[in-house]
């Protein structure tokens, strides 16, 4: 970010992805809902809506267009010069150029003007960023500041977290819209074919049966159906009990060792303990919560239940009072595992789900919705009792040395005045030290 | 007289530093021999005290417990009794003396710290449970001090005064029962009895009445509940030099009970013995006196008849009188103070009473 005027900056972000191919790069960034997804897999957007609402916001803030650099490691460069047009939610190519690539680099680069308050956002931003940090301990991320200042997350791993497969949306996540979408481009005949092929984890019986429970016939065209015909098939799909649960393949959660890694890395605690739940669903949509419990070390004290949530990857910094997380961690009685208020504790929730169960439309808070917080509570109890053991060895280990401590201290005095008072040379306590030693080690 | 006083009084300190001494060999042996020191004592428990007829005094039983610095819990007290050893035999060696609270204060210097006075006093009672002496034994006196005044000559022991006499009414507030005094040898004295009294109102009053002189008696002042090292100089009064012992109270349970101190002891101080006076006797104000010389008088309170049901439950008033005077209290429901008598005039009690009392509780 450079600073250009009071209120005007060039956001220029820069990776070393796949690059984005050269023709896909004018629609990627300039038109809305570019990412129609007709499979699910997790990703850290959902609609492909947060870099182009980026740019549209640049654009009618400063009408300044945006400039997208991007090679996928071929010998080529492309450099697009782009504005949206916002009527027909189109991009308009202002200007193309082609580099040759000497140097084989692979990558993205945008730059983008945008009116803003740095300074009055800053704790955000650099918190969003450290955050990112925790959840991905395989990227390092470099941040120069308008003031000139460098940040900079180095990642303490190379290992990623596996890729997620894609797979068919879950019937009992379908929605009336999505269903219009998927008739469109089907090129199934029947709906005994349609279901098997276009749904996640539905084989011949289940279609079977649930045309059977729907009321359709078998070899009833989809493309045929008529308007209140597909809602009730939607209907009917969210209510049939028979389909299979979905399978969390398509997810992508970022495993015990990453994330350990990097609380360890950003929060820098004494202890850390982490959990993924075994994979569940609700309304169709396969999700897993991942959570952890830091404590001690750099964690700072706070009067309040430090709380880090996690969407996908992405850190939530913003509306913590609203989320289901905050108030599970505030229903907790922490006295229960050994920890007040005063002390310094972190808590992390991270929920990787092809759909997140927003809570509003604004992406900062989780929805309370049971699956999704029976796991959540049952994940931080896991890592709190751990902690609480943690902490009562410590506290074991600590009575012990101190208790040690008190021995060392009088019994020497006791052979000090006991050889004083018959005037002798004072006994080696020593050897008694040793064998307290010795019991407290068993 | 002289003679056996001496010898009682250096052979004992002889033997409290021998004792000390021991104490010390014990525990570098048992460190030499690889184990915790430790050390088996006489309980103090209130199941471990026993009231014995015989020695008409509280006494420790069987029961004993152990201290060991193997244990935590006993590590902090038993280092402060080794030390509490220590200093009383430089204390005694040195002919030194010092009060509890200069005890206190003194273990600082040694990297020892009590809490408060109340642990090192408690520690000090330990040590003297430990030896079966008392600290003035080893020359640990408390703060408070009562006062003796008649014709009796002392010679002082302590370093610095001895040899050096004095007689106990050259100073007209009477003289001190300090460590010096008590360790004093009795040379001689024209008396023919203790006169011990309660209150400091009436032991002044009595000397300037002359009571010394019309009652040839030697006069202690108590201080309320007498201190030990007034206890311990009340006995000597009554052992060495054979005189007949006199106390006058208050005529309530409370004065009662500093007379039976006298003569009986206290639970407290079970563990040691040679405090008590059997044959003292409690000579007044009694219940019945309130009636007989008509003193003014108060109502007994809750508490003053909460303590007679104690004492009339408790073996050390299993005699005549007090039995006699508790029930007396119970039925009138009057106390009076010593004072009362100067409702009569400032020497109605010397004129009246005491000439009276005396010829009734003499033998």
């Amino acid at each position: 970010m450079n600073e250009k005027s009071e209120n005007l900056y060039v956001l220029r972000i820069e990776d070393n992805g796949s690059g984005i191919p050269a023709d896909f790069v004018p629609l990627a960034f300039c038109q809305f809902l570019f990412s129609s997804k007709y499979k699910l897999k997790q990703s850290r957007g959902t609609f492909g809506l947060g870099g182009t609402m980026t740019i549209l916001y640049g654009q009618i803030t400063t009408n300044k267009p945006v400039k997208v650099i991007s090679s996928t490691g071929t010998s080529k460069i492309y450099e697009y010069t782009l504005m949206i047009d916002i009527e027909r939610n189109r991009p308009v190519i202002l200007d193309r150029r082609v580099r040759e690539n000497e140097n084989k680099w692979r990558g993205t680069i945008v730059e983008v003007y945008v009116e803003g308050d740095y300074y009055k956002a800053m704790p955000k931003i650099l918190e969003y960023l450290r955050q990112t940090a925790i959840v991905n301990p395989y990227a390092s991320i470099t941040f120069v500041d308008p003031r000139g200042r460098l940040y900079k997350f180095e990642r303490t791993v190379s290992v990623l977290p596996p890729q997620p497969r894609e797979t068919l949306p879950h019937p009992h996540g379908i929605d009336v819209e999505t269903m219009y979408r998927i008739i469109r481009v089907t090129s199934c005949k029947t709906l005994l074919d349609f279901m098997q092929k276009h749904f996640h984890r539905v084989g011949k019986r289940i279609a079977k049966n649930f045309l059977r429970f729907a009321g359709f016939p078998e070899d009833a065209d989809p493309k045929k159906l008529k308007p209140e015909e597909i809602v009730n098939l939607v209907h009917a799909m969210k209510s049939f009990e028979e389909f299979l649960p979905p399978d969390a393949g398509c997810l992508s959660p970022l495993g015990e060792n990453l994330l350990k890694a990097g609380v360890l890395k950003e929060l820098e605690p004494e202890f850390v303990a982490v959990s993924q739940r075994k994979p569940s669903a609700y309304s169709g949509h396969p999700f897993i919560i991942e959570v952890g419990i830091a404590y001690g070390g750099k964690i700072p004290t706070s009067e309040d239940i430090l709380l880090y949530r996690f969407a996908n990857k992405i850190p939530l910094v913003y509306d913590e009072s609203g989320d289901v997380s905050w108030k599970i961690v505030k229903s907790i009685n922490w006295r229960n595992y050994g920890l007040t208020s005063g002390m310094p504790f972190a808590v992390l929730v991270h929920i990787c789900s092809t759909k997140i169960p927003w809570k509003t439309v604004g992406k900062e808070m989780i929805a309370d919705r049971p699956e999704v917080s029976r796991e959540i509570l049952n994940g931080i109890r896991e890592v709190a009792r751990q902690l609480d053991i943690y902490l009562s060895k410590k506290e074991k280990a600590k009575r012990e040395k101190a208790r040690l401590s008190i021995f060392a201290k009088y019994l020497p005095k006791i052979a000090e005045f006991s050889a004083k008072l018959a005037s002798r040379d004072t006994p080696n306590v020593d050897e008694l030290l040793r064998r307290l030693r010795r019991l407290e080690g068993e | 007289m002289k003679g056996s006083s001496v010898m009682k009084s250096r052979e004992k300190r002889k033997d409290v530093l021998l004792k000390l001494e021991k104490f010390g060999h014990e525990l570098c042996e048992q460190i030499e021999k690889g184990s915790f020191p430790h050390i088996t004592m006489p309980s103090r428990s209130i199941e471990n005290i026993f009231y014995n007829p015989d020695l008409r005094q509280y006494v420790l039983g069987n029961k004993t417990v152990k201290r060991s610095a193997g244990n935590i819990r006993h590590l902090r007290p038993f280092t402060h009794l080794v030390w509490m050893a220590y200093f009383t035999h430089e204390l005694t060696t040195n002919q030194k003396t010092s009060t509890l609270r200069d005890v206190f204060y003194s273990a600082q210097a040694y990297d020892i710290s009590f809490q408060d006075q109340d642990e090192s006093d408690s520690i000090i009672t330990d040590l003297e449970t430990v030896l079966g002496y008392t600290r003035e034994d080893f020359n640990v006196f408390p703060e408070e001090s009562s006062a003796v005044f008649g014709d009796l000559t002392i010679e002082y022991t302590v370093p610095n005064y001895e040899g050096k006499r004095l007689n106990l009414t050259s100073h007209p507030d009477g003289v001190m029962i300090g460590p010096a005094l008590t360790s004093a040898d009795f040379v001689e004295t024209s008396a023919d009895k203790v006169i011990a009294i309660e209150k400091g109102g009436l032991f002044t009053r009595f000397i300037e009445e002359r009571v010394h002189e019309k009652f040839n008696a030697i006069l202690v002042f108590l201080r309320g509940q007498a201190p030990r090292s007034t206890r311990y100089f009340i006995r000597r009064l009554n052992q060495e030099l054979g005189l007949p012992v006199y106390i006058f109270t208050d005529a309530d349970p409370w004065g009662m009970h500093i007379a039976m101190v006298i003569i009986s002891g206290s639970a407290n101080a079970a563990h040691v013995k040679e405090l008590t006076t059997p044959d003292a006797k409690w000579a007044g104000v009694w219940a019945s006196d309130i009636v007989n010389y008509k003193l003014p008088n108060d109502k007994l309170e809750d508490v003053d008849i909460k303590r007679l049901h104690e004492l009339m439950r408790d073996p050390r008033y299993k005699g005549e009188i007090w039995q006699r005077e508790i029930n007396l209290f119970m039925k009138n429901q009057r106390k009076c103070e010593l004072e009362a008598f100067s409702r009569y005039g400032l020497t109605h009690i010397v004129d009246a009473y005491l000439p009276q009392r005396l010829k009734e509780v003499g033998d």
